[in-house]
């Protein structure tokens, strides 16, 4: 069974190990890219990238977006930065220094030779976005500006204000738009992939549900690309846009895709506390905001008073007592933990779930002015969802589930267990291991789509025998029959619970006993609630309206009935790993708060094999990981 | 914490697809709490509305934090509702008071016909980006990114327009439903920067000739949709869109075949 997880990292020395890979790799000469199709489903910053890229090379490239435009992507919400080791500040910098960092900061459980890889790209990134129109912040000399992100003494990262995946998603999205206009890409919006389809053991196509009509549509390919984004909305409230789902990956595994570490999950330490009951989703203020914030908790027990009459000796400052050497920037999973175990033993803000972060020293050091000039949106953001002006009065922050690091296993070339089966950016597992540093996230999309898959994906085709298929192949009908039958089935409860009341009942179970922290009892809990759920959905769900039409209700219930079977794997994941690292925290492997990792057995990638149905438990592969460059140790931040 | 929840009564444009025709329906919104956002009222109103068996309201919306332009309809006429600089979705109750009534309507544009209730078509826009919006350089083709230093003031201006959302709230609060706005904001964050300048000319008249083709109207320098505008995007952009279109037809050079190719 172990054969099947080959990662395909080259030999070599890990410097030259991608060089000399793509020298290796067979090329389809221009004649004969034309002659072949590749399908990206998902239009982020990994699928805009990656389209735009293979249609100037000349494949017939489709695009598909759930939303009615690529643009609205939900990278477009990322705010702090990206991160690239050019260098610029002469901080000591170098790419080997990101590939140690993004190794230290994953908890090392990431694969060495992809984190090199990626921090090789990252400066070819920012030349690319630079020359393709983003307006990245600039200083008064006309050159670029860095800031400071968790996780690293050098500041690397670049910025747009505090709307940086907004711009990076509209440079993607502008070049793809290009090729759109050249003829080399054809978009697809407003549809939804519900199936992959795999003929003779190989990805050739998907089957997508247009949301206009409620239609479906089969579309062939040589290569299927997914970039179809993360799964934190298993939590219900999450950071993530409504429409984020694990949907298209999730059907993917069920076609034989194997899914990895599904229980490392990034929550955020710094988001909006939850409102209310009704409250749809959390609103993150960025990482950045650290830089110039001071986080810190009231010092008393059960103290009620506004933060505004706390004394100075009253005020814990928790981040720079506990961690002296990374302060306030210390990485998300440590920061989320601290945050967490003050509000535990009872020093929230006003016995609230929340901690302050604090801007009144940075206000008097730099005046409002500067303040305003780095984070003015992000403040205004706060003031219109709060109605409390953080320039007064230091925000009130809380953790909540942000990015997952799991994701479809993919080798080095970014190809899933399935063969033609392509993963990129936050969909895929490779790069962050059980923690992602701040500023990766968009340096990660990118690099998978503008730098890797050009490479992989021709080296892919050239070496295989695709035979000619076309939609009225077998296995397209066979798909798309099984995809009428589930729909049907779903629609045809015509139970008593609300999509969403099942939704939230799930997020609940999981931020419970799946989030910060988990423990044995708590996790075994979760599967057998998460079990009877599943059995709810399919015998009570309420959908209203019917197939053949526009109905945001039937897309809502299949995502969550995907979720809902994720939700399980992932509690069982954390169950079977029985060690703390990065985000995966179980209680009972702690050293005073701190992660202890269990290197002896779990040095691996876990890699879930579906079996058949949800109710026959899947088979847990291991990927073993090495660690040649950055040796093993325990990782700290004090 | 509790604060004392309001009442509203909604008149909501429904509309079943684009061929039939719509009307007002009346529904009321009850026990909504001052903290939550217009579009989680819409939520709750909408989960009320499927327990009942009847559809839910349709509006387009997915981040729900002001970033992704997919949500908007106009609120007792004003696109986005009364508070300035503010996507509904970022629109809290609390600037309601109870027993308030308030009007839904779609964007009404030629240029973007409803689809349902409160969810249009943009993909005008769209195609105004594949006429031009963007720069023609391959991946692979950059050069080290503080190679060409950009004047910070240049770089700030370039920033502010590129902002744009793509929303359509400027078409929708135009009396012409003009997308000048919109096509401004693109033509001019791209001309500002060096790496933009090569085609300006060219991009000028391709995205002002396609936003005429898609059936915008004509700007008449109104300056409503940028005070209706949720990001901000100055006025000042329609005046650079002018200029460098003019420019790029009295300096109209034939082009020589070629191009960029693919």
């Amino acid at each position: 069974m172990s054969v099947k997880l080959d990662s395909k990292i080259p030999s070599g020395s890990i410097d030259t190990k991608w060089k000399d890979h793509k020298f290796k790799m067979k090329l389809v000469n221009p004649a004969n890219k034309r002659k072949h199709s590749v399908i990206v489903v998902g239009t982020g910053l990994a699928g805009a990238s990656a389209a735009a890229s293979l249609g100037e090379l000349g494949y017939k490239v489709k695009a598909f977006c759930v939303h009615e435009s690529p643009r609205r992507a939900h990278s477009v919400a990322a705010q702090g930065g990206i991160n690239a080791a050019k260098n610029y500040q002469n901080d000591g910098d170098s790419v080997y220094r990101l590939f140690y960092d993004t190794v230290k900061g994953g908890d090392f459980r990431a694969r060495e030779a992809n984190v090199y890889r990626l921090a090789e790209a990252s400066v070819s990134i920012i030349d690319q976005a630079v020359a393709s129109g983003v307006p990245l912040a600039r200083e008064y000399g006309g050159l670029l500006s860095n800031r400071s992100f968790g996780g690293a003494q050098v500041s690397r990262t670049f910025y747009a204000r505090g709307q940086t995946g907004q711009q990076l998603l509209y440079g993607a999205y502008s070049s793809m738009m290009r090729q759109v206009d050249l003829g080399t890409v054809e978009l697809n919006t407003r549809k939804e992939m519900l199936d992959l389809v795999v003929v003779d053991g190989k990805a050739r196509g998907i089957i997508v549900r247009n949301l206009l009509t409620g239609e479906l549509e089969s579309h062939v390919a040589d290569v299927v690309v997914l970039a179809t984004g993360g799964y934190s909305n298993v939590f219900y409230l999450s950071t993530n846009a409504m429409a984020c789902a694990v949907t298209a990956a999730w059907k993917a595994h069920k076609k034989g895709s194997y899914f990895a570490n599904p229980c490392y999950t990034q929550i955020h330490p710094t988001c909006i506390p939850v409102h209310g009951e009704n409250q749809s989703k959390l609103t993150l203020m960025s990482e950045s905001l650290r830089n110039d914030g001071r986080v810190w908790a009231p010092l008393k027990k059960g103290d009620l008073r506004k933060p505004e009459d706390i004394p100075e000796n009253e005020r814990d400052y928790y981040l720079e007592r506990i961690y002296p050497s990374f302060g306030n920037l210390a990485p998300r999973d440590v920061a989320s933990r601290q945050a967490k175990f003050r509000v535990d033993e009872g020093h929230g803000a006003q016995g609230q779930e929340a901690v302050y972060l604090d801007f009144k020293d940075s206000i008097k050091r730099l005046g409002e002015d500067k303040i305003r000039e780095r984070y003015g949106n992000l403040f205004q953001m706060y003031d219109k969802i709060t109605a409390e002006d953080p320039y007064k009065q230091p925000m009130r922050i809380y953790p909540a589930p942000h990015y997952t690091m799991g994701g479809l296993w993919v080798d080095y070339n970014l190809m899933s267990t399935i063969p033609g089966l392509f993963v990129a950016g936050e969909a895929n597992f490779s790069d962050h291991g059980a923690n992602r540093l701040g500023a990766s996230a968009l340096m990660q999309g990118l690099a998978d789509g503008y730098f890797v898959l050009p490479y992989t994906v021709g080296d892919y085709i050239a070496n295989t025998k695709l035979g000619e298929v076309n939609t009225s192949n077998d296995a397209f009908k066979a798909t798309e029959e099984s995809i009428k039958a589930e729909i049907n089935k779903m629609i045809n409860v015509k139970g008593s619970r609300t999509v969403d009341s099942i939704h939230k009942e799930l997020g609940r179970v999981m931020w419970e006993k799946c989030g910060m922290s988990r423990n044995e009892a708590g996790l075994k809990e979760a599967i057998n609630h998460i079990g009877q759920l599943r059995k709810t959905f399919w015998n009570d769900v309420k959908i209203p309206g019917t197939a053949n039409e526009l109905n945001t209700e039937l897309e809502k219930a299949g995502r969550v009935a995907d979720f809902i079977e994720l939700g399980e794997l992932m509690c069982r994941d954390a169950l079977t790993r029985e060690e703390s690292c990065g985000g995966h925290f179980r209680e009972e492997f702690q050293v005073d708060g701190e992660a202890k990792r269990d290197d002896d057995k779990f040095c691996h990638v876990a890699a879930w094999e579906w079996n058949g149905s949800a109710d026959k438990p899947q088979t847990r592969h291991t990927e073993e990981l090495t660690f040649d460059n950055v040796h093993l140790a325990t990782r700290s931040y004090k | 914490m509790t604060k004392q929840t309001i009442n509203l009564k909604l008149k909501v444009w429904r509309q079943t697809n684009p061929q039939t025709e719509g009307k007002f329906v009346t529904y009321d919104a009850k026990d909504i709490s001052p903290d939550a956002s217009f579009l989680e009222m819409l939520d709750t109103v909408n989960e009320g509305l499927i327990k009942k068996g009847d559809s839910p309201i349709v509006f387009d919306h997915d981040c729900r934090e002001g970033i992704c332009g997919s949500c908007g309809f106009m609120i007792n006429g004003n696109a986005h509702g009364p508070e300035k600089s503010t996507t509904v979705c970022q629109l809290h109750m609390r600037h309601f008071h109870d027993g308030e009534e308030l009007v839904l309507e779609p964007w009404r544009a030629t240029a973007f016909p409803v689809i349902k209730d409160l969810m249009c078509d943009r993909s005008a826009f769209d195609r105004i980006m594949k006429s031009g919006g963007y720069i023609s350089v391959n991946t692979g083709n950059a050069q080290d990114a503080n190679a060409i230093p950009i004047p910070k003031p240049d770089a700030d201006e370039a920033f502010l327009s590129a902002a744009c959302i793509g929303c359509g709230a400027c078409v929708a609060s135009c009396k012409n439903a003009s997308a000048a706005l919109f096509t401004s904001a693109k033509i001019t964050h791209l001309s500002l920067l060096p790496q933009g300048k090569v085609e300006r000319g060219q991009r000028a008249l391709d995205m002002v000739a396609q936003m005429d083709a898609e059936g915008f109207g004509a700007c008449t320098s109104t300056g409503v949709c940028s005070a209706s505008c949720p990001k901000d995007i100055s006025l000042t952009n329609i005046a650079t869109m002018n200029r460098e279109y003019l420019k790029a037809v009295i300096t109209q050079k034939e082009e020589m075949g070629g191009g960029d190719g693919v």
